[in-house]
């Protein structure tokens, strides 16, 4: 059990909240430079890969390969979280075809010693760049980065860095506020519900920004949510899906890895709203979208940096803007102006003229935490530990 | 009598299985494992050779691979040997995870209150809020099966998740780190309260303790009144009975002692490998100690090359997977090698031969009497 406790859990402690002028959450500490050489190169753009090499001929003759490693908490085929990494290195490999050789360990336990191990196993074998994709490999990370200085790590939702060790993640609060609008308008009966994995500050946070988005919409909605204390229980999240459809709920959605939720909707004939990849293909019927993480842009970009040489350590904390939070595709069961209120709202989140958070905001008591015409401070949202109105169940203490 | 036709295999029971019958026996039935496993990895089309080479290298053909070896073999070590010295008295002890969650906390609850005493003092404070709290957590199945004749298979395993949920609690509220901004892992260990490496390698000193824990507990079992105590009530309790040895009393001094050779292996790994209290520091490792002690036939001293095989197949667990297998060819791997070894144990007690009971050249011979009756009735 609790195999993947820590996963994902953390943040970034230089966590680009919006400073007030520059107002895009991009690389922070010195990834600037990067950016500058690569954001041409950009998301994916196909044609990139020959001629983005600085000094060198397009071919890229005599170009050392680029080894780049990822290392899985779960398998690559887990239909969410991981996938959505493992995505992003497949379009790494399609990127720069010869110019990389990518290669993976997936089920890494968080256990420390398993997980330096692995980490330290593609360090040994000559890797040049090398991706640690949960919470739990922050410390193993940090531990081989120290003895492997000329290899650089890249580290997924932590708050650690060091000269050869970045870390990235993302405002995936964006995505949820918009998927949180869907799930509203989709409501007959205004009762939302919600399998969670632990009750910890990012998914309290990501399930606050569900439920405003969901009320501004529909304004007396309220949602009920169930934890399942793991990331990956397809069994344990089917009952607590079902338990929420007993309760009363006819929309459901999730902040843990499988799609148990959205077959349990389906089967019901309840809406669903998934997390971390396009799983429509488990309920198309019941498919509303998912917020969903593209890792790809950033991949390509850092993997780009190492084959520079400009690669730079710093904290990425991106955002739908960036690309790097998105919405997964929309199913039958969302009308036109549903879509038309979230490309609106869209609009004004990636212009920074709405944060998911801005006053005013109650929680659960209707007492105000974030007053009117206010922004919460980072340390609020990064310790998160209450729910906002709307939402019935109460956080265990 | 000639081998003929209508041979038919029999197991005979060995008086008397000589050492060398029972090292050849064991050593056939790894190698059986390694062939099959073998066939399953040659199906999956990337050559059982290279794989079995990929494993050799990253386990113990290279310095990085022996020290990666001996560090997963540690714990297994403690966790083997709690589980061998209860079998002694036939109690199986599927709580040896458990206690080394206990372990580790009753280590950590020092390390955190005097993180400031010099280093030899702080470790051995450890090492006894490691014993102690693995021992406790023997204490409890250990009396309930001596006072009450509850079975201790069931109140060990569930005790696990009663440690798990303890060490859960602890690292997300009263030993969290602040600086983790509300996440589950406790606050780093103060120099002194870290196990010192051996030498230049990788290795942590937690090594002697394991060899040292191995060494004494196979002295006291074999060299001891008390070791051949339990010996006898293991064996046949009636007659321990009957020799005037207290049952209850020794159930609980071996649950007492099981619990604190578990313990102490949560205090090795969080103070030699982990350096702080968090979730997650065994993936097991009390369930794997089952299977390890089981194998080494619950000797104090074979268990340990056994951990170390095992901690081998763990290690090159990972190199295997980049060579493009999936994770579970390791489990799948044990799977097979426990059920070689267990099938091996048959051969240590039996011999098969091959006989034919009354028996002629003929093909066409009647069975002997005796299957001709099992014949009758399947046709009739």
């Amino acid at each position: 059990m609790n195999m993947k406790v820590m996963s994902r859990a953390g943040r970034s402690k230089r966590w680009s909240r919006r400073p007030p002028v520059n107002r895009t959450a991009r690389l922070i500490a010195a990834g600037t430079a990067l950016l500058l050489g690569a954001a041409a190169c950009g998301t994916g753009s196909g044609s990139g890969g020959g001629d983005s090499t600085g000094g060198d001929s397009g071919g890229g003759g005599d170009q050392k390969v680029v080894k780049a490693a990822w290392v899985y908490v779960g398998p690559r085929n887990d239909g969410g979280w991981t996938t959505a990494h493992d995505n992003g290195r497949l379009a790494v490999e399609k990127e720069f075809g010869d110019q990389v050789e990518t290669d993976y360990v997936e089920n890494v336990p968080e256990e420390p010693a398993a997980a330096a191990r692995a980490i330290e196993g593609f360090a040994r074998k000559g890797y040049d760049i090398i991706f640690t994709t949960s919470f739990g490999f922050m410390d193993p990370t940090l531990e081989v980065a120290k003895k492997y200085p000329d290899v650089v790590f890249e580290h997924c939702s932590g708050f650690k860095t060091a000269e050869n060790m970045a870390n990235y993640f993302g405002a995936m609060e964006e995505a949820k506020f918009l998927a949180g609008m869907a799930a509203g308008a989709a409501t007959e009966n205004g009762q939302l519900g919600k399998v969670n994995a632990f009750p910890i500050p990012e998914v309290i946070r990501l399930t606050n920004a569900f439920m405003i988005g969901a009320r501004s919409v529909n304004p007396d909605a309220t949602m009920k949510v169930v934890f399942t204390n793991s990331w990956f229980n397809p069994p344990a999240e089917k009952s607590a899906a079902e338990s929420l459809l007993d309760a009363g709920a006819d929309v459901l959605t999730q902040d843990v890895d499988s799609p148990a939720t959205g077959q349990v909707a389906g089967a019901a004939g309840a809406d669903w709203v998934g997390y971390n990849s396009d799983a429509s293909k488990f309920a198309p019927q019941a498919w509303l979208t998912a917020p969903v993480w593209d890792w790809s842009g950033y991949y390509i970009d850092r993997v780009q940096a190492a084959i520079d040489g400009t690669w730079k350590s710093g904290s990425y904390y991106g955002d739908l803007a960036d690309g790097i939070v998105d919405l997964a595709p929309y199913g039958e069961a969302v009308d036109a102006k549903t879509k038309s209120q979230i490309a609106s709202m869209r609009k004004e989140i990636e212009s920074d003229q709405f944060e998911v958070f801005q006053g005013p905001v109650r929680d659960q008591n209707g007492e105000v935490v974030v007053p009117e015409g206010e922004t919460p401070p980072l340390e609020d949202l990064l310790g998160m530990d209450y729910f906002v109105e709307g939402i019935v169940s109460k956080l265990p203490s | 009598m000639k081998p003929a036709g209508g041979l038919r295999p029999r197991l005979v029971k060995r008086l008397l299985p000589s050492r060398r019958i029972r090292v050849a026996v064991r050593l056939i039935a790894l190698l059986g494992a390694f062939a099959v496993a073998g066939i399953f990895l040659q199906a999956t089309g990337r050559g059982a050779g290279a794989v079995y080479r990929a494993m050799w290298t990253g386990s113990f053909g290279s310095p990085y691979g022996q020290a990666q070896t001996i560090l997963a073999a540690i714990p297994l070590i403690f966790t083997a040997l709690a589980v061998a010295v209860a079998f002694r008295m036939l109690l199986w002890n599927i709580g040896a995870e458990g206690q080394f969650y206990i372990g580790a906390f009753g280590a950590t609850a020092v390390a955190y209150s005097a993180p400031d005493w010099p280093r030899w003092l702080l470790l051995a404070a450890m090492v006894v809020g490691g014993l102690v709290g693995g021992a406790l957590w023997g204490l409890i199945p250990g009396a309930l099966r001596a006072f009450f004749g509850t079975n201790e298979i069931v109140p060990t395993l569930l005790l696990n998740y009663v440690a798990i949920l303890l060490v859960d609690y602890m690292v997300n509220g009263p030993w969290t780190d602040p600086a983790t901004l509300g996440f589950p892992l406790g606050k780093p260990f103060s120099e002194s309260a870290i196990l010192p490496l051996v030498g230049n390698t990788a290795i942590h000193s937690g090594i002697y303790l394991a060899l040292a824990a191995a060494l004494s507990v196979s002295m006291v079992l074999s060299r001891t009144a008390w070791g051949y105590k339990i010996k006898v009530i293991g064996s046949n309790a009636r007659a321990a009975s009957y020799a005037g040895f207290s049952i209850p009393r020794n159930m609980v001094a071996v649950m007492l002692l099981s619990g604190a050779l578990a313990g102490l292996g949560g205090m090795v790994e969080v103070s030699g490998v982990v350096h702080k209290i968090q979730a997650n520091i065994s993936p097991g490792f009390g369930y794997t100690g089952i299977i390890v002690a089981t194998l080494a036939r619950f000797s104090p001293i074979y268990l340990v090359p056994m951990a170390v095989l095992f901690g081998a197949l763990v290690v090159s667990g990972t190199e295997l997977q980049t060579l493009g297998l999936p994770s579970d060819i390791v489990l799948m791997l044990q799977g097979v090698i426990l059920f070689f070894a267990l099938a091996g144990e048959l051969f240590v007690n039996y011999r098969l031969v091959w006989r034919a009971g009354t028996v002629s050249d003929h093909p066409s011979t009647p069975a002997p009497v005796s299957n001709r009756a099992a014949d009758l009735e399947q046709a009739g």
